[in-house]
């Protein structure tokens, strides 16, 4: 199985790990997307009805999302096991924040629904829309870093984060955060509209244009500060021009996403916001590869997927879990999603 | 206090207050699994009020487990960044498994279960219940081998690397199952797995009692009871069997932790203690003891010899008190335990289970005794363990995140105490209400009554 990747398609198993690592986190990216787009969206919701909708949109499917997650940390960790152990201790508070808003945000969805008072359910509410914005704010800003690059010290022959966590907060970084929520918005709003009806549908079609416009200016400024400040992520387009495809199919994708929301074909909108994700995170990818972790100002502390990965035995274990698990994942992926296809009822299971 | 300690406070409260909830979610997909059943070949409607109020509580133990597991994934990285480095390719491998193979299954299908009652057939929501199952106990499987290397490694070997002049050293796989089966992989599996069953029967069983001192929800609380006393039962047995052989893999592989776990300093015969406490300055133990009686359980013959802790260093040695009051505590658990489920079995066949007050108090509070021998065990297991992270190989104070400084340690730990109290809190409150609140009782009055609803 290896000898094809390796042979056939002339991959070593490092890449082969970069595109698993990176198709894992881009899952997460597209699927908790939005269920953290709606939690953003949530507060603006006003009546319990109307709130009770947007949780049960993503009810049956938040957690198995959230999954892609914690599956994409154990990746790292066994794969580039260097980059999971500086990145985590190097970011500690951020993580440590993460992860805060990322279980108020799974015990909101879970304990709302629980108690019918009213200050019960506010409080709650607030708690899922404030993990939702601040998780999202923050994976952006871990982004913005990773791009724009850490400072990275070598200590007994380890690479080592060598700055500190207010560092972490320049503006560049700050805008990819704003960026994520920008896109985590406008990606769980329209997801909330394709699986609502009535009232609150019409409502959220109102919102999506709001929030397209709002992703659109927050992704050309980061654009244009990526172009003028981190050259190094365009360097790669520079060099083999046919990557530029994928750029030209982001800003199509992007483009895409009000002409069928005029249209009220709320799938193929929804299809546009997840390539527009999968696009970006690809020149995510390509901007980056092969480093993993950029090392500003001392390049050569860089960690890439040769210095930072796991032993050639490992990655290829790895890859045969990989290709008989994720097969199964995608089948009951699909499955679950099928199952709970169609407009959000409110039943007596719901939340 | 450095960060050293409160790294390692901080692990322990984490995954101690974690460890809470796995267990709950292991043993009642049990439950729910052979309720579901019942009810899909006799058709008996009780059946399905039961799986259906038992599932309410599993998704409660569920979500809470999830939300505490992430921080866990995370924590490795975070504050044992050297570590994750020395032991990625084994620790990561069995973390990204466990993801792979485990959660997306028991996620998937844990919203057919909650939520697809209405959306499926039944027998496609009992297949959902038996993959949540299946996922709940694969994920016990790839995290306890991920323990038990660290605790037993093994199929690896070390790879020095040099770095400008300074010298790394990591572990690599060389043999991928005889990783997976390490020593201890399989007795600590079995041993933790029926821990858990232990925990999701007692909290049945303790339920059930209060609906019938309550004389609510009476036959309701009378099949659930019989279903939760025989899984507890079997489980009860079985953990002697594998307590036992557990013992002799400790014996075998980590003697230095044995030695401690009875407070043995003088290598020769030794005893067991059915308590006592232990006096580490002078190496002595005051207590209740069995002469012999650990040479004879581990060699069959009271004057084996056993390793002590006198063949090891002080700088080699666990805590031994902590070790020894931890394990006991665990046996002492584990034998009431036995006695409850036993004596529990024995009324209900003679047919007096069901009124004899006395009884149904005991079980109603026995919830705790599960939940106490599972952190027990643990805490021994790992104390134990000490002062290895990876047992010979890697000190626990060798491991830690060199960047990491002392004042993020503390103010992530008092983050997260703050966090988990709300969390608990909020557990109990929620519980005690649907416990109060009771079975929506399809059987009995034809229709869902809302007011029994809890999510309405």
């Amino acid at each position: 199985m290896t000898e094809f990747f390796t042979q056939t398609l002339g991959l070593n198993l490092n890449i082969v790990w970069f595109l698993l690592v990176g198709i894992l986190f881009t899952g997460y990216a597209v699927l908790d997307g939005f269920d953290l787009g709606v939690g953003i969206m949530h507060l603006f919701t006003k009546s319990d009805e109307e709130r009770r909708l947007m949780l049960n949109s993503i009810g049956p499917v938040w957690d198995g999302n959230e999954v892609w997650l914690v599956t994409g940390g154990g990746a790292l960790f066994a794969a580039f096991p260097n980059v999971y152990a500086t990145v985590f201790s190097g970011f500690y508070l951020a993580f440590m924040l993460l992860l805060a808003s990322l279980i108020f945000r799974a015990v909101a969805i879970e304990f709302r629904s629980k108690q019918p008072q009213g200050w019960w359910r506010k409080a709650w509410d607030l708690g899922f829309s404030a993990g939702s914005f601040v998780s999202a704010l923050l994976i952006g800003v871990a982004l913005g870093n990773i791009a724009w690059g850490i400072p990275l010290t070598t200590i007994d022959g380890h690479i080592e984060f060598a700055g500190t966590f207010l560092g972490l907060l320049h503006p560049y970084a700050l805008m990819l955060g704003v960026t994520t929520v920008a896109l985590f918005a406008m990606h769980g709003c329209i997801y909330a509209m394709m699986k609502t009806e009535g009232p609150l549908h019409e409502k959220l079609r109102g919102w999506i244009n709001n929030t397209v416009i709002l992703f659109i200016v927050c992704y050309a400024i980061s654009t244009l500060l990526t172009l003028v400040y981190v050259p190094s992520m365009t360097e790669k387009l520079r060099e083999t021009p046919w990557f530029i495809v994928v750029a030209i199919l982001n800003m199509l994708a992007i483009a895409n996403i009000p002409r069928e929301i005029y249209h009220k074909r709320d799938f193929n909108a929804f299809l546009s916001s997840c390539a527009a994700m999968i696009t970006l995170m690809a020149l995510f990818g390509i901007g980056m590869f092969p480093n993993l972790v950029l090392s500003n100002p001392d390049a050569v502390h860089s960690l890439t997927i040769y210095n930072a990965a796991s032993s050639q035995k490992t990655l290829g274990i790895m890859l045969v879990i990989a290709l008989i698990g994720v097969p199964c994942v995608l089948v009951y992926t699909a499955c679950i999603y099928y199952i709970f296809r169609g407009k959000v009822k409110l039943d007596s299971h719901s939340y | 206090m450095d960060v050293e300690i409160l790294a390692r406070i901080q692990f322990a409260f984490t995954v101690a207050f974690h460890y809470i909830y796995p267990p709950l979610s292991i043993g009642l997909g049990v439950i729910l699994v052979i309720m579901e059943g019942i009810w899909l070949k006799t058709k008996n409607p009780l059946y399905h009020d039961m799986a259906k109020f038992w599932t309410k509580i599993f998704a409660l133990t569920f979500a809470i487990g999830v939300a505490t597991g992430i921080v866990m994934e995370f924590e490795f990285g975070t504050n044992w960044a050297t570590y994750s480095r020395y032991v990625g390719d084994i620790f990561g491998s069995a973390l990204a498994a466990e993801g792979i193979f485990a959660f997306f299954l028991e996620s998937g299908f844990l919203a057919v279960l909650l939520f697809g009652w209405n959306k499926v057939g039944p027998k496609m929501h009992f297949f959902s219940t038996l993959m949540v199952c299946l996922g709940a106990h694969f994920s016990a499987v790839w995290i306890i081998v991920a323990n038990s290397w660290q605790q037993t490694p093994a199929g690896f070997h070390i790879v020095y690397d040099k770095v400008g002049d300074a010298m790394t050293a990591r572990a690599e796989v060389t043999d991928f199952w005889a990783m997976v089966f390490n020593p201890s992989s399989v007795d600590r599996l079995s041993h933790t797995v029926m821990g858990a069953w232990l925990a999701g029967s007692f909290l049945v069983i303790s339920v059930s009692a209060y609906y019938l001192l309550k004389k609510k929800h009476v036959e309701f609380g009378k099949a659930s009871i019989k279903v939760a006393l025989t899984v507890a039962l079997i489980a009860s047995v079985m953990q002697a069997i594998t307590g036992h052989d557990s013992a002799d893999g400790v014996a075998k592989n980590q003697p230095a932790k044995l030695a401690a776990l009875e407070g043995h300093y003088s290598t020769g015969p030794a005893d067991m203690y059915l308590f006592g406490w232990v006096n580490d300055k002078d190496g002595t133990v005051s207590g209740v003891k069995i002469p012999g009686m650990l040479s004879w359980l581990l060699y069959y013959d009271t004057k084996a010899e056993v390793k002590g802790l006198d063949a090891y260093a002080r700088e080699d040695r666990p805590p031994v008190n902590m070790t020894f009051q931890f394990y006991h505590l665990m046996v002492g658990c584990g034998v009431l335990i036995f006695a409850i489920s036993a004596l529990g079995v024995f009324m209900w066949w003679r047919g007096t289970l069901f009124t004899h007050r006395g009884m149904l108090w005991v079980m109603m509070f026995s919830v705790l005794l599960p939940q106490i021998a599972n952190q027990a065990g643990w805490f021994a297991a790992e104390v134990g363990r000490q002062p290895w992270i990876v047992y010979n190989l890697l000190r626990t104070s060798d491991a830690l995140s060199k960047v990491v400084k002392a004042h993020e340690v503390l103010s992530s730990l008092i983050l997260f105490t703050f966090i988990y109290a709300l969390l608990f809190a909020v557990f109990i409150y929620l519980l005690d209400h649907k416990i109060r609140s009771g079975p929506g009782l399809n059987g009995e009055n034809g229709a869902e009554p809302l007011a029994h609803n809890p999510r309405a």
